[in-house]
């Protein structure tokens, strides 16, 4: 009898039976499969890696496709992203791939910022599948995971050692996704110096403590081969989508005037191993650790991040939704708050506003006041001043009119006079 | 004076500051076939190619083997509830099914043999191993059920059974450290045991399956099927179905939740034929020279596995062989998300339903409009 794993939770009741006949649900995981099959399904690969490496091209032959990728320049200011979704079919599954190249990775002259917006990408997708987990009204099997599974690290063939570019970058994305570090171009280095090339770097990793991908062993139907490969780490790689004639049949090679490097042929170089590696036998865990490691240590951060917690002081298990009731309160006594002090503020200011009206509205009384007094007092100035003319002017009037009539009366004398003088003669 | 909708004040999509940070292109339907030849090779179930390989072969498929691998090594869970009144042959049925004693009655020492004064819920697990693949198997039994005599609300302790399951579920789903493999207690098929009247549904099994068919599958079956003939049977399934119809009760497998025509086409063959008449038996008696189940009579012996005699194979078949996992994926698909709807949204002042898309678990908070 197979004892259980000690992932299937044991009940204490539970008891192990034989069974007397053949019931059926030995076709479990038959159904199981073709469920999956019916929906599809979906890998997600990073590629990260200098510019020219061979990044797309390795990408190509992997796959056996053209993904019509077009090379980028050397001068991009930052490192970017590109992700291009495929749909690819072989036999009767659909594969649903993604494949995400950074751009400009390695090119920038201060290269301190490099590895951030590739850890930013990441962060994004898992951002979005919790969100998506989240949601009150969620789809999640129909949703489009776009978390990266399988993260290659394209390692300059340089024959001596690790860039420090190299080790940061794959420091910060060791616990976010899984690595797979590659040499590329692997072509332009000899077996022995390969070799020595390889411990170099597995050394570098580990004193740096970089937690790579380790292909799982702990199934016993993969665990010989996979601790076989895991000790070819890292895969020396050369892609190639051109085909070359070699013994009567046509392969991937790479063609030289010294000779002809077969893509495919193990002794020349390690793309069998990868290939088989990381589609044929460990597709599945690659998504299973990235779902339940990766994707569960971001979940766990942002979560306490943001203040939930599993136990309260005292140590007791508090619900989620106790800590979103007591956030959400705690959040609307905030809003009370400012609402208040808006609202006070508010009449703070309309009293001093009508302050000021009313001190201006006084001001502007009170000129009106002066005003009106001048004017006033003016007035009453031409007042006197008319009268003051006027009694002049009667006067005047007055006095002519005496020298009228005395002027009459002068006249009237002179005339007698006349009168009399004549009567003489 | 206006004040921005805040519908998440904790979490930030982080789209990146820059625009122009990474360009999405998704060329979909890229249908290109990965061999050159038309025939792939299928893999060892080690899920290596075998060596020479044709040209172009990458290896894609070798993921159903993987996922098989993972499936079989972790193992798989069943929850099955049986109801029905006492005396209709539940736990024989069930031992039929999984071919061993896993009934509550096998397990349970004899001198509890009475039929409880209220509803009691009693589950019993089991690991089955069958070539290779194993089984936890749960059954839960409900005795007790139609026995008393005012029956009323008797769906009442069995409703909240299955959504303490469901609870227990969704709790340790939202915990901020959870388990690896969330363990499954919720009940993926409900099997309700129909007594053969002949006429027509009663009003128990009426507002059982009205109530409980919102929130788990429910498979109803005729018990003890041995006492109708072939018409009798006929006339009782379709007064049924009718009255199933009538009352609006969707039973498994239900008609919204067909995915595609073929699903249709095989659900609709199914339809037609719940609910299925059952015999159950564990004794084996000698016919034509064959072991076979069956329950001997003095004018012939039943045989269960015999399609011409009771339907039992059918039930077999649909809840084992063929439609196992589909319950298992309408149950944490359909019922499970439902009541985690109805549940999320109790402790919201709105409900959270905006359409595009921002409607997460944390609680939507007043938009706040002053118009100063």
């Amino acid at each position: 009898m197979v004892l259980p794993e000690p992932g299937l939770r044991m009940e204490q009741n539970a008891r192990s039976l034989t069974l007397s006949g053949h019931v059926g649900f030995d076709s479990l995981p038959d159904q199981l499969v073709n469920k999956s099959t019916n929906q599809g399904f979906c890998f997600n690969i990073l590629c990260i890696g200098e510019t020219g490496i061979g990044k797309s091209t390795l990408m190509d032959t992997l796959f056996n496709t053209n993904f019509e990728n077009f090379e980028s320049s050397h001068f991009e200011p930052q490192v970017k992203l590109r992700a291009q979704t495929y749909d690819l079919q072989e036999s009767n599954v659909r594969l649903k791939l993604t494949v995400v190249n950074t751009v400009g990775f390695g090119d920038q002259m201060n290269k301190k910022e490099s590895y951030q917006h590739i850890v930013d990408y990441i962060d994004t997708q898992f951002e979005s599948f919790l969100q998506e987990e989240l949601k009150i009204r969620r789809s999640l099997h129909n949703f489009h995971d776009s978390r990266i599974h399988a993260c290659l690290y394209f390692i300059a063939p340089s024959g001596h050692s690790l860039k420090s570019l190299d080790l940061v970058t794959m420091k910060k994305l060791d616990s976010k996704v899984n690595i797979i570090p590659v040499i590329a171009k692997a072509d332009t280095i000899s077996k022995s110096e390969l070799h020595k090339f390889k411990m170099k770097i597995m050394s570098e990793l580990v004193s740096n403590g970089v937690q790579i991908y380790q292909f799982p062993i702990d199934d016993e139907t993969v665990a010989t081969i996979n601790t076989t490969m895991n000790g070819h780490l890292p895969f020396a790689v050369v892609g190639s989508t051109e085909e070359v004639n070699v013994g009567n049949k046509m392969v991937k090679a790479r063609q030289y005037p010294w000779g002809v490097v077969q893509v495919e042929n193990e002794s020349h170089c390690d793309f069998v191993k990868l290939r088989e590696m990381l589609i044929c036998i460990n597709m599945e865990d690659l998504r299973e650790q990235t779902h339940t490691r990766h994707y569960e240590l971001y979940r766990r951060c942002k979560l306490e991040e943001m203040g939930f917690k599993d136990t309260n002081p005292e140590c007791q298990p508090i619900s989620l939704q106790e800590t979103y009731e007591a956030k959400r309160k705690e959040f609307q006594a905030d809003l009370q708050r400012q609402e208040e002090e808006m609202k006070q503020s508010f009449v703070q200011k309309v009293k001093e506003k009508e302050g000021e009206l009313k001190e201006s509205e006084r001001q502007l009384q009170a000129k009106f006041d002066q005003l009106k007094r001048q004017h006033a007092e003016e007035k009453s100035v031409l007042e006197e001043k008319k009268r003051a003319l006027e009694e002049e002017i009667f006067s005047f009037s007055n006095r002519r009119a005496a020298a009228e009539l005395l002027n009459a009366q002068t006249l009237n004398l002179k005339k007698d006079k006349d009168r009399k003088n004549t009567g003489f003669l | 004076m206006q004040a921005t909708d805040q519908r998440e004040p904790y979490m930030e999509l982080q789209e990146g500051s820059d625009s122009e940070l990474w360009q999405s292109e998704v060329i979909t339907s890229f249908y290109g076939n990965m061999a050159d030849t038309a025939k792939t090779t299928h893999p060892q179930p080690a899920g290596r190619p075998e060596k020479g390989a044709e040209f172009g072969y990458v290896g894609i498929d070798a993921i159903l083997e993987q996922m098989r691998r993972k499936a079989m090594k972790q193992g798989f869970e069943l929850n099955i509830m049986v109801v029905g009144q006492s005396g209709l042959g539940k736990s024989t049925l069930i031992n039929t099914l999984f071919k061993s004693k896993v009934s509550r009655r096998s397990v349970m020492p004899s001198d509890e043999e009475r039929i409880p004064k209220t509803i009691e819920i009693k589950s019993v697990s089991h690991d089955i191993e069958e070539k290779g693949v194993r089984m936890k198997l749960t059954v839960i039994d409900t005795p007790g059920f139609g026995d008393q005599i005012n029956n009323e609300n008797c769906w009442q302790p069995i409703m909240k059974f299955i959504n303490e399951q469901y609870e227990q579920y969704l709790q340790e789903e939202i915990n901020i450290s959870r388990k690896k493999r969330i363990p499954d207690s919720r009940v993926h098929c409900c099997i309700y045991f129909i007594p053969p009247t002949g006429h027509c549904l009663r009003p128990i099994d009426i507002e059982f399956m009205r109530h409980l068919s919102k929130v788990v599958n429910i498979v109803p079956v005729i018990a003890k099927a041995d006492t109708l003939t072939l018409e009798e049977r006929d006339f009782f399934k379709q007064k049924i179905r009718e009255d199933l119809r009538v009352n609006e009760i969707e039973v498994y497998p239900q008609k919204e939740f067909d995915e595609d025509s073929e699903d249709r086409m095989i659900n609709d063959k199914i339809r037609e034929m719940i609910p299925f008449a059952v015999v159950g038996s564990d004794q084996e008696y000698q016919v034509n020279g064959k072991r076979l189940l069956g329950r001997k009579t003095r004018w012939g012996t039943v045989e269960v596995e015999n399609t011409a005699h009771c339907e039992f194979a059918y039930l077999r078949d649909l809840l084992i062989r063929t439609h196992m996992q589909n319950l298992k994926d309408i149950t944490s698909s359909i019922h499970y998300e439902v009541y985690r709807v109805r549940r999320l949204n109790e402790n919201n002042t709105h409900p959270s339903d905006q359409p595009n898309g921002h409607s997460n678990g944390v609680p939507t908070h007043e938009v706040l409009s002053h118009e100063m």
